[in-house]
């Protein structure tokens, strides 16, 4: 195997448990050949190859790589416009990196390129400096007087030397700007080049204006990101572009472990395309005070009332009384679930009798977005309660080996039990959100049919966190068989629509409200 | 502090003379000031009636914009203003007022006499889309707001 590939999974990787689930589980190589290899891949990767539909290729950046791409670019611009560096970094900013639109503008129209960037012939012989100017009014700060230093740039809005500092003081500390500081006179839109930055800002605020500066080569580049994970100095790089988000949904894996959406930056949202997201999660915020999705760990069973909690993840509930077998989502008989008729999953819509009038009308959408809501809502509670539980778990098993000194238990399929089901919940949080925009047409039912096949084989996995401890260490294997059920249901469901829609397979009703 | 000379600059030009319309309440500090406008014409929307107006200014002003509200007042009349780009609970969209829109050259007087024109040239007797929750849950500072500026031909 290509262990490249496998430089950045935290787990195993998602082929290695499609093909053969039983040997690769409990073979750790890989781990060992990851390590050999960061010595000398760290370098330069090659940008990761797409295995699957639902992957796309991208790379991920250390600050000094993308220094060393940022210099390496200045010095090949800088070579072909014969312009020192220091001037060429400051038109590639200028034209937000754009090298080709740069080059063609230098050619084209060379003093008015340099003019623009504030690095104009004029500015050669003239460079940016203070003045004093006799009867002068600062309109920033009313102050006067002949021995105000002042201080304009060429479209000639003059302000005191104060005023100046403050106003890029605030620019550079308070807000963050750096590279498209604009001229403090109303409605102008000179840019404050940096040469006269420098003559007006003290030491301390031009390391904090060239930090900026830095970042400002991967927010304009349209193919970096920087990874949103907090305090994560990666930025990732990928090709997918802002109008082909409709036909893919780009999830990309940092070198910090964490999964995000290189088109809108928020985690892992796989199926659903951003779009979509951004309207579902507007929704969910508006509806908030309808949804009766009621966090309470609670219920009533639905054939001996006597109360039920739910402590962990899985939504298969077994009545401590009666031992009837529900499920905690739609309340209905466990049994009748995963067999073909019954479906927890899809929404029925009432037939059009039912719902004639207006009134009538409403109350039906407001229960199909309920539907998706709770379900949505569920699994994303579900998530939660599932790790809890793996982390007490965990710490139970450590505690059990310290103090009865028992022999070294195996926990690193619990570890990835665990991480699967994380994932898995997460795909399956998103399905419903995509189910609800979702038209329905022929592909609808193998959506729904995929989302319902991953959702048994998640609550399977999530039921065995509730096992009793000593009883874990025989139930390995079967836990690893599940898990690998898991995930490779998960890799289908991605895959089949992934591809139906770069297809063009799926239309979605996003006027729906 | 910064803003002290501007103010007080600001506030003699305030009360030596102002645009028809625009009046000076109540300016006793440098931190907050009460302002009445008017609209001049006869947009039926706005006739004969006053609205207050209400500055924070911070030590940065007029680097930073100031914090300008409608504020409601029972005796005399201040009403809200009608209008797609103020919410009813006073809180005004306008681009001239938020981070980017802002010049230190503006001050208390040009952001009226904006306002008295921003309310002038409408026609929609409506308060922006989804005023209800906005005022219900909105418990950010307007500053901090990221208002989308979309339409500022209204
Ligand atoms: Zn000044
Ligand atoms: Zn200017
Ligand atoms: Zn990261
Ligand atoms: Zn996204
Ligand atoms: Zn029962
Ligand atoms: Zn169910």
């Amino acid at each position: 195997m290509d262990s490249d590939d496998d430089f950045n999974s935290s787990q195993l990787s998602d082929d290695e448990i499609m093909d053969d689930s039983d040997v690769a589980l409990d073979d750790d190589s890989d781990f060992e050949m990851d390590q050999d290899d960061m010595g000398f891949d760290s370098q330069d990767k090659d940008i990761k190859p797409a295995k699957h539909a639902y992957e796309v290729d991208f790379k991920v950046f250390s600050p000094q790589q993308i220094q060393s791409h940022q210099d390496k670019q200045i010095e090949e611009v800088s070579n072909i416009l014969g312009q020192p560096p220091e001037a060429t970094a400051i038109l590639l900013r200028h034209l937000r990196w754009n090298k080709e639109r740069l080059i063609d503008q230098y050619m084209d129209k060379t003093e008015e390129t340099l003019e623009s960037a504030g690095l104009g012939e004029s500015s050669e012989s003239n460079p940016p400096k203070l003045e004093k100017i006799a009867g002068f009014v600062c309109d920033i700060c009313c102050e006067d007087g002949p021995e105000l230093d002042t201080f304009a740039m060429r479209c000639g809005h003059r302000f005191c030397l104060d005023c100046y500092r403050q106003y890029l003081f605030t620019k550079i500390k308070d807000e963050g700007e750096a590279a498209r500081i604009r001229c403090p006179g109303e409605g102008c839109t000179r840019i404050v080049d940096s040469k006269s930055l420098d003559l007006l800002v003290s030491e301390s605020l031009k390391d904090r204006y060239h930090e900026l500066l830095t970042r400002t080569y991967v927010d304009d580049k349209e193919n970096l990101r920087w990874c949103p994970a907090p305090n994560c100095v990666f930025a990732v790089e990928c090709g997918v572009k802002d109008k082909e988000l409709m036909k893919v949904v780009p999830t990309v894996h940092c070198d910090c472990g964490h999964y995000f959406c290189f088109g809108c930056s928020l985690n892992d949202h796989q199926p659903a395309p951003c779009s979509l997201v951004k309207k579902w999660l507007k929704k969910c915020e508006d509806d908030s005070e309808t949804a009766n999705w009621i966090s309470a760990n609670t219920k009533e069973c639905s054939k001996c009332n006597s109360t039920i909690e739910k402590n962990g993840g899985c939504n298969h509930m077994t009545c401590r009384k009666c031992r009837h077998e529900f499920c905690w989502m739609c309340m209905g008989v466990w049994s009748e679930h995963g067999t073909s008729w019954y479906n927890c999953n899809r929404y029925e819509e009432k037939s059009g009798s039912e719902a004639r009038d207006a009134q009538a009308k409403s109350r039906q959408s407001l229960e199909r977005y309920l539907h998706y809501y709770n379900r949505y809502a569920n699994h994303e509670q579900s998530a939660k309660l599932d790790k809890d539980i793996y982390l007490k778990t965990e710490k139970k098993m450590t505690q059990l080996q310290n103090t009865s000194g028992m022999s070294w238990i195996e926990v690193q399929f619990l570890d990835s039990a665990s991480q699967a089901l994380q994932q898995c919940r997460q795909t399956l949080k998103w399905t419903y959100a995509f189910a609800y925009y979702l038209a329905r047409n022929n592909l609808t039912e193998i959506f729904e049919d995929n989302q319902k096949d991953l959702e048994m084989a998640v609550e399977n996995l999530s039921e065995m966190f509730e096992k009793p401890i000593d009883q874990l260490q025989g139930l390995k294997v079967d836990m690893l068989d599940r898990t690998a059920y898991c995930t490779k249901r998960r890799i289908i469901l991605l895959e089949d629509t992934a591809q139906n829609l770069r297809d063009g397979m799926f239309s979605f009703e996003l006027r729906k409200s | 502090m910064f803003a002290t000379k501007r103010l007080q600059k600001e506030l003699i030009k305030l009360n030596e003379k102002l645009p028809p319309g625009i009046t000076l309440v109540k300016a006793d500090d440098l931190k907050e000031w009460l302002m009445d406008i008017q609209v001049m014409d006869d947009n039926p929307i706005y006739k004969d009636e006053t609205y207050r107006l209400k500055f924070t200014f911070s030590g940065n002003y007029p680097i930073e914009a100031p914090e300008v509200v409608f504020t409601p007042v029972q005796t005399p009349s201040r009403p809200i203003p009608l209008h797609p780009h103020i919410y009813s609970n006073g809180i005004i969209c306008l681009d001239m007022l938020a981070r980017e829109g802002w010049s230190p050259v503006h001050n208390v007087e040009s952001v009226c006499v904006s306002l008295q024109s921003m309310l002038t040239s409408n026609t929609k007797r409506e308060r922006p889309e989804g005023d209800d929750k906005f005022v219900k849950y909105n418990t950010r500072r307007p500053k901090d707001i990221n208002f989308v500026f979309h339409d500022n031909g209204v």
